[in-house]
């Protein structure tokens, strides 16, 4: 294989790596997603139809590519890194298009056998991306303002098109996402301290650029009884659920809220309330607990592996992992406003379920990798 | 070491990296935080909350009690109506069941467009009613077919009945729709389409009626479509009453003065059992709970005849000579006067400065009291209500029940007027005068009954001295009897009241001869009585007095009759009133005589079986 080229010593066999994979974390992500089994199941009133059924078998899927992606030399990814990103770019702008000519927000691709969302795809894209602007850079070119032009347009041009479609959390996100991979390529701190404060007049813009569905869920979120039967209902039965689950929850398809169909996208982005609701603040608590070993261990790869682009891709895709992890919790217990995002491994929806075990794909493979060390050249430089 | 740029670049990753790590642990703990504060703070609020959302307290309606008369006839029962509803959700197409269904059940169009309309706006597990008031044969049919018919759904209601119609009108009343102000404790009256009691029995006892609301907690979905029964409390039906009236009587007496702007009261003598109680016109109770129209209502509030009025306890009006048995028993009580002594009657007496007539211009000669009462004399009586003195009149009115309420379960009683001397003063502050006993002692002046009050009063009079009250539902099994009080008079002045009220109708000096029964084992006596409305001026009197006929009809007298029946051992008292009849002897006996005959008749039937069965 051409990756041998380099360091043949510390190549590995197949079997090796395979050997070699964290099975912890492996167990951990199908646990994960075992409890969003589970609650899809649940939802449903005790039927594997019309939700768990479907969820397992992408899951399955997503499984077998997260592994093949392990597997890979972290240096092929690490070349395609920008062809990924231009093909995500590309695809964005074909729903773009589509969208348009389709009157009103179009954000899926029909594959076939499930939609996909291109912009979860750049999520990744884009850290791997970044991660490798990055890894090519001097520590002295870091901090090069000349050196910020390059990776402010990779992230600007999936956020336009995001947001035209217009989804401003999905935009929101892939700016952290990305911005957590400049933190730590090294661009100066005060970039972002000022960076942060641009978000003020920022935020007065997008308000006036949000459609008037999305200012009035800030407006709800602000004070959710304002509206109680409209767009504040989302929050109050949400909260009513989580609060009423109590320490130990109603029970396995006991919850009221979630059985009798008070809550709203119960199986998609408020599926943690029937979590909180029928296995209460343990069920919560236990759920989170999984998630905080699963980002320890990216966490601890990243600083473990020896390539900065192993490090910034683990590191991106914790940071991305646990946005999405804080801020579907954090709109299920009504602290921020409603924004669709799901709750990793858990809601029912094929293109996030993908992307994130694409994304911990990486991170095992990084891990997996960790003592290939990679010129800045590039990867087969 | 010496650093190499990578070392340092891996350095500033870490400690960048460890940054984000303690940012992500601030935030985790902002969750955790958040989830105490919601599930294990909040957790009795939210789930107060979440059982609002949840559970659903629906009542359950009670049965309405039934009212049925003595022998256990309905008077106002709880009818089964059939519908036909459709359920949107469960029929594929609701156009498409409702043509299947037209051929068991004609559908107009307007009605199919009214169903369609309320398909739309209803959820759809929510039935509408496609029609009402089936008859039986229909309805089985539709049953039948129900196969075919998707979403159509049998269904029943109750609604109330009264099935005698206008025969009972003032006694039972009826129930309609709760209004506004009758909404209070009992939240059955906040359910849409609950009737109560709005007239007659049925509102004085509507609560004994009404029964008791049970009530269903059940589990909603958010559409609000019941899941599942969490707890249930049945309802406790309403009482049956049992009434005093016996229905074939009653719808007798109804229908004799179906034409008349009258009342009558037939009662048992020695247990004041209303047997029946008629005031006509009368209307249908049926209109009323099936909510009557603007036009029928102005109809029945504008007749002259006032079918809304019970006028067997809500009117007021002279008793006439009905009134002479009261007069006559206080001044042979007082020993004012001896039973044979003659008062002589040229139909005219002078009292003070002014004259008073006998209704017989001719006068009667010398009458004793037998033959006074017989002939109704009215001289005769401003004579000795002069010697006896009003307060003794007075005294006597009340121990026969004149002058009060009695109470019965039916809405509306009033006093009547007994007069006294005190009262006259209180009231309009004027001194009594001897012309006012004269009045009084004819029945006449001041004095008002009503013919409840009159029928208690011939039941005391025959009774054998019990001051009976009037009662109107039955005694249960097993409650004790109310023994009355014994009225003191000296027997035989007593026999000679009676006397006086057989020789009226059985002698041929009185006034009603012509009334007399002719059957063998029939007999009954009375007292007629025919009050004036309109005071006779002198002009008239001088020229010639008209007769009832050539009056418009409200100037004309009432007709009036008391009377009791068998003669001996008397069982059954009756009060007739006829307004603006005319004269009591032939408008007003008739009546009796007919009702009392229909009764014996009646009885006579009943017991001739047992008689062959005891031979």
């Amino acid at each position: 294989m051409a990756t041998r080229l380099q360091g043949r010593r510390r190549t590995k066999s197949l079997l090796q790596k395979l050997s070699e994979l964290n099975l912890m974390i492996i167990v951990v992500v199908i646990m994960i997603a075992a409890v969003g089994f589970a609650l899809l199941y649940s939802v449903a009133g005790g039927a594997v139809d019309p939700w768990a059924k479907k969820q397992v078998i992408r899951f399955v899927i997503g499984m077998v590519g997260m592994v093949v992606i392990a597997l890979v030399d972290i240096r092929v990814w690490m070349f395609l890194a920008y062809p990924m990103y231009f093909i995500s770019l590309f695809m964005l702008i074909i729903v773009s298009v589509m969208g348009q000519t389709g009157m009103g927000a179009t954000r899926w691709i029909n594959l076939g056998f499930m939609n996909f969302q291109p912009s979860e795809l750049m999520r990744i894209s884009l850290i791997l991306a970044l991660a490798r602007y990055y890894h090519c850079l001097a520590k002295e070119e870091t901090g090069q303002y000349s050196r910020l032009i390059m990776p402010v347009l990779l992230i600007a041009a999936p956020v336009v098109l995001v947001l035209l479609q217009p989804d401003l959390g999905t935009s929101l996100l892939i700016i952290a996402g990305g911005a957590a991979v400049l933190f730590c390529g090294g661009v100066r701190g005060w970039i972002f301290v000022v960076g942060f404060m641009a978000t003020l007049p920022a935020a007065f813009g997008a308000w006036k650029f949000m459609k008037p569905y999305q200012q009035n869920r800030v407006l709800t979120f602000l004070n959710p009884e304002r509206d109680p039967l409209g767009a504040g209902y989302h929050s109050i039965q949400a909260k009513i659920a989580v609060g009423s689950g109590g320490v130990y929850g109603k029970g396995f398809i006991q919850g009221s809220q979630s059985q009798l169909n008070f809550l709203p996208e119960k199986h998609t982005d408020f599926i943690f309330t029937v979590l909180a609701e029928e296995f209460g603040l343990m069920g919560g608590l236990g759920l989170l607990g999984l998630y905080i070993i699963l980002l320890a261990y990216a966490l601890i790869a990243s600083l473990s592996v020896r390539s900065q682009f192993g490090r910034l891709l683990s590191l991106g895709i914790a940071v991305t992992f646990f946005l999405y992890m804080f801020i579907n919790m954090a709109m299920n217990l009504g602290m921020v406003p409603v924004v669709g995002v799901p709750l990793p491994l858990v809601s029912y929806g094929g293109s996030a379920m993908l992307t994130l075990l694409v994304g911990i794909g990486f991170v095992l493979c990084a891990a997996l990798h960790r003592d290939t060390s990679i010129s800045r050249g590039g990867a087969f430089a | 070491m010496v650093m190499s740029p990578d070392d340092l670049k891996y350095k500033l990753f870490t400690r960048r990296a460890s940054l984000i790590a303690g940012g992500m642990l601030v935030l985790t703990s902002g969750l955790i935080g958040r989830m105490y504060f919601l599930q294990v703070v909040g957790q009795d609020q939210y789930k107060l909350l979440a059982d609002k959302n949840r559970i659903s307290l629906r009542l359950l309606t009670p049965e309405r009690g039934k009212i049925l008369d003595r022998n256990g006839y309905g008077l106002a029962v709880n009818r089964t109506d059939y519908r036909v509803n459709i359920i949107p959700e469960e029929a594929e197409n609701v156009e498409e069941t409702l043509e299947a269904l037209n051929a068991i059940l004609p559908i107009s169009e307007r009605q199919k467009r009214r169903i369609l309309r309320a398909v739309k706006r209803q959820r759809a597990f929510l039935p509408v009613m496609v029609a009402e008031n089936l008859d039986w044969e229909t309805f089985a049919r539709v049953n039948i077919n129900i196969p075919d018919l998707p979403g159509i759904q049998p269904d029943m209601g109750i609604t109330r009945y009264y099935p005698e119609k206008d025969i009972l009108a003032h006694i039972v009343g009826y129930v309609s729709s709760v209004n506004k102000s009758d909404i209070g404790e009992d939240p059955l009256l906040e359910l849409p389409g609950f009737k109560i009691g709005k007239n007659g029995m049925e509102r004085i006892l509507d609560l004994r009626l009404r029964g008791k609301a049970g009530n269903t907690r059940v589990e909603v979905n958010v559409m609000g479509r019941v899941i599942r029964e969490l707890s249930r409390n049945d309802s406790v039906a309403g009482d049956t009453l049992n009434l005093t009236i016996d229905l074939a009587i009653q719808k007798f007496t109804a229908n004799r003065v179906r034409d008349e702007s009258a009342a009558v009261v037939v009662m048992d003598v020695h247990t004041g059992e209303i047997l029946a109680l008629t005031s006509t016109p009368a209307f249908d109770p049926n209109d009323f709970n099936l909510g009557i129209s603007q036009k029928k209502y102005d109809v029945l509030l504008s007749d002259a005849r006032k079918p809304l009025i019970n006028k067997t306890v809500q009117g007021e009006y002279p008793p006439g000579s009905t009134f002479k048995m009261i007069v006559a028993l206080a001044a042979l009580e007082a020993g004012v006067i001896d039973k044979d002594e003659k008062v002589f009657c040229n139909s005219k007496y002078k009292i003070g400065n002014s004259t008073k007539y006998c209704w017989k211009r001719r006068g009667h000669g010398h009458v004793s009291m037998v033959q006074a009462l017989a002939g109704s004399c009215d001289v005769y009586f401003y004579e000795i209500a002069g010697r006896v003195g009003i307060d003794r009149i007075h005294e006597m009115a009340a121990r026969f029940g004149l002058g009060r309420k009695f109470h019965i379960d039916i809405p509306g009683e009033r006093n009547g007027l007994n007069p006294s001397k005190g009262w006259k003063m209180a009231t309009r502050g004027v001194r009594w005068q001897g012309g006012d006993t004269a009045n009084v002692g004819i029945g006449q002046g001041d004095v008002l009954v009503t013919p409840l009050q009159l029928c208690v009063m011939t039941s005391r009079l025959v009774n054998g001295g019990k001051a009976v009250v009037p009662k109107i539902l039955l005694s249960k099994d097993g409650e004790e009897e109310v023994v009355p009080e014994v009225i003191p008079y000296e027997r035989r002045n007593m026999e000679v009241i009676l006397k006086g009220m057989e020789a009226v109708i059985n002698d041929p000096i009185g006034v009603a001869f012509a009334q007399r029964m002719r059957q063998k084992n029939m007999s009954f006596g009375g007292k007629t009585g025919s009050a004036q409305v309109r005071r006779i001026t002198k002009r008239e009197r001088d020229v010639r007095i008209r007769k009832n006929d050539e009056k418009p009809w409200v100037e004309r007298d009432h007709a009036l009759f008391v009377g009791f029946g068998p003669l001996e051992n008397p069982r059954y008292a009756i009060s007739v009133i006829v307004e603006h009849g005319g004269g009591g002897a032939t408008k007003a006996a008739p009546i009796a005589k007919d009702v009392l005959e229909f009764m014996f008749a009646q009885e006579s039937q009943k017991s001739q079986p047992d008689e062959e069965k005891d031979a």
